[in-house]
């Protein structure tokens, strides 16, 4: 099961912060979140949204393991 | 070093403790920034950081100013959670042999906490809450070091 968390914005809009969700892939995991909530799965993928898998951010798909933290961090407000 | 804390803290401790068994240090800078009331519009700032990643990423760019500025060491402590009106929010020191690096250090480093930090930064207030992004001032404060 990865384990999801979503941080600022995002957090507000789901209406939770930590989740597990078991998928083989990044994009199977979107599709999935986007299933469940459209305003939020288009939110994750707007503009300036990254994403951190282990705390490594990461551009396009990747594979998922049992273990992998997955962080949608929306655009940083700064100190 | 950077460390994050829910805590309040003291400034002068701060500084004392850094400045303490230095002979090679010749200069020091500091930055202090408070949590401002916008008259009365906010009551509480909620600043969020993402554990471990927001150590990392500040860490890195500590590591950026150590080489550009030959700096001899370097705190940034930076409170998350609820923080008033009044109370420090960032801390950030700079150790040099003289004191230009330093100043131009702790500029950069304010100038990237403020614009690119992985915090997220939600104000409280009379008229509700709201999440703050990095100003245009913040933005072109940055590029100055680019």
């Amino acid at each position: 099961m990865a384990r999801v968390l979503l941080f600022g914005p995002l957090r507000d809009l789901a209406g939770w912060r930590e989740r597990e969700i078991d998928s083989p892939f990044l994009s199977v995991l979107r599709a999935r979140l986007a299933e469940e909530d459209a305003v939020l799965g288009a939110a994750l993928g707007g503009p300036g949204v990254q994403v951190a898998l282990d705390q490594v951010v990461v551009r396009g798909d990747a594979p998922l393991n049992a273990r992998t933290e997955v962080a949608f961090l929306p655009p940083m407000s700064g100190g | 070093m950077i460390r994050l804390t829910f805590e309040p803290f003291d400034p002068g401790a701060l500084l004392t403790e850094f400045c303490r068994d230095r002979t090679e240090v010749g200069a020091v800078a500091t930055f202090t920034g408070l949590a401002r009331a916008e008259a009365g519009a906010t009551t509480t700032l909620e600043l969020e950081a993402y554990p471990g990643f927001t150590e990392a990423e500040i860490d890195k760019m500590i590591g950026r100013a150590r080489v550009r500025f030959g700096l001899l060491d370097v705190l940034v402590l930076h409170r998350v959670g609820r923080i008033v009106p009044g109370e420090p929010i960032v801390f950030v020191a700079t150790a040099a042999g003289h004191r230009r690096a330093a100043f131009e250090a702790c500029d950069f480093l304010m100038d990237y906490l403020k614009s690119r930090a992985p915090f997220w930064k939600k104000e409280h207030g009379p008229d509700g809450e709201r999440w703050i992004e990095p100003t245009a001032q913040d933005h072109a404060d940055r590029e100055r070091w680019t």
